[in-house]
């Protein structure tokens, strides 16, 4: 058996591991480390809105780009994380957020699947529940049924 | 048979909220700006470096605010509708110029028509941010007052602008008296 190379293998897995970090490598300047774990926070919480499945820490779009020198620009202002949600918010709407909040809209998306689950659990509790209200009783055995049931078991005890 | 009314009842109740939502395009971000006035603004103007052009520009009449660069694709494909529809006169187009070169966008439009009655040049998108711009081509249709009456993701086509931006174009210039 040929000897498979070990550099290579441990060098592309370390790229592998590596490849979400070097999506966004930028260097910032904060005033103090609060206000850089605040941006690393901020930035994981809000969505991308070009690769909607990345949040702007993740994501190389342009858009991205803009929005987290925006979040550095209101943060090094000094604004807090209320502040800068909802900057966000008031121009991109909720869907910016990756934890939407409760509300009547978002209501459904937040129950939905509960509601969901609970209906299907009740519909199989009442679905056992019937079936066995309506399960037939063992019927009586006869003696003569009964000697020959005996005589099966013991033979095969 | 009433004991399958009940999840038949569910079921259908299922199908039809999914097929609704399988109509839907889960990438359109609806604009939390409707109803709200267009963000103040005041950039260089494309054409001429040196005036500006504000949001108070567009008070007084209804407009289209079409976001656009030479970079995107759908700009392109919807260009000639709107420079129809700049010269039969329905509306006044005012562009925004976003993320682009001055002079390959000044060249673009020499190319293909310039519909707008000025393009802002918004060189690092800070108003697209205000506007809520996530995808190019974007248009804003703007009531009198300044306020944002509707938006449009996408190229803007012929039914598109019979069907949506039309109609509420009309009710804007009918308020208005």
């Amino acid at each position: 058996m040929r000897q498979v190379p070990l550099a290579p293998v441990v060098a592309c897995l370390w790229l592998i591991l590596l490849a979400p970090a070097c999506g966004a490598l930028e260097l910032r300047q904060f005033a103090s480390p609060q206000q850089e774990r605040q941006f690393h926070a901020l930035i994981a919480e809000l969505r991308c809105l070009v690769c909607q499945n990345q949040s702007l820490a993740d994501s190389d779009a342009d858009l991205a780009k803009d929005l987290r020198r925006e979040v550095h620009t209101m943060i090094n202002d000094g604004k807090s994380n209320e502040d800068i949600v909802e900057f966000m918010v008031a121009r991109y709407g909720d869907f910016v957020l990756y934890r939407p909040p409760l509300k009547l809209s978002t209501l459904m998306l937040w129950v939905g699947p509960f509601a969901l689950g609970l209906i299907a659990l009740i519909a199989l509790i009442r679905q056992i529940r019937h079936r066995r209200a309506v399960a037939p009783e063992p019927s009586q055995l006869t003696d003569d049924e009964r000697a020959r049931l005996d005589a099966l078991i013991d033979r095969h005890h | 048979m009433n004991r399958f009314l009940l999840p038949l009842g569910i079921f259908v109740a299922l199908v039809a909220l999914l097929g609704a939502g399988l109509k839907l395009n889960p990438r359109l971000v609806p604009s939390p700006l409707i109803g709200k006035s267009v963000p103040e603004f005041s950039l260089p103007r494309l054409a001429d470096q040196g005036t500006t052009l504000s949001q108070s520009d567009l008070i007084g009449k209804v407009t289209l605010i079409n976001v656009w660069a030479t970079w995107c694709v759908g700009c392109r494909e919807e260009h000639p509708l709107l420079v129809r529809l700049a010269e039969e006169g329905q509306v006044p187009i005012y562009g925004l110029n976003y993320k682009d070169d001055r002079a390959e966008a000044l060249r673009w439009l020499a190319r293909y028509g310039n519909p707008y009655v000025a393009s802002a040049y918004d060189a690092d998108g800070t108003v697209g941010i205000d506007l809520g711009v996530y995808g190019l081509p974007e248009t804003f249709v703007v009531g009198p007052d300044g306020v944002i009456a509707y938006k449009h993701i996408g190229p803007v086509t012929a039914e598109v602008w019979r069907d949506k931006m039309r109609p509420v174009l009309e009710s804007l210039r009918q308020s208005s008296g």
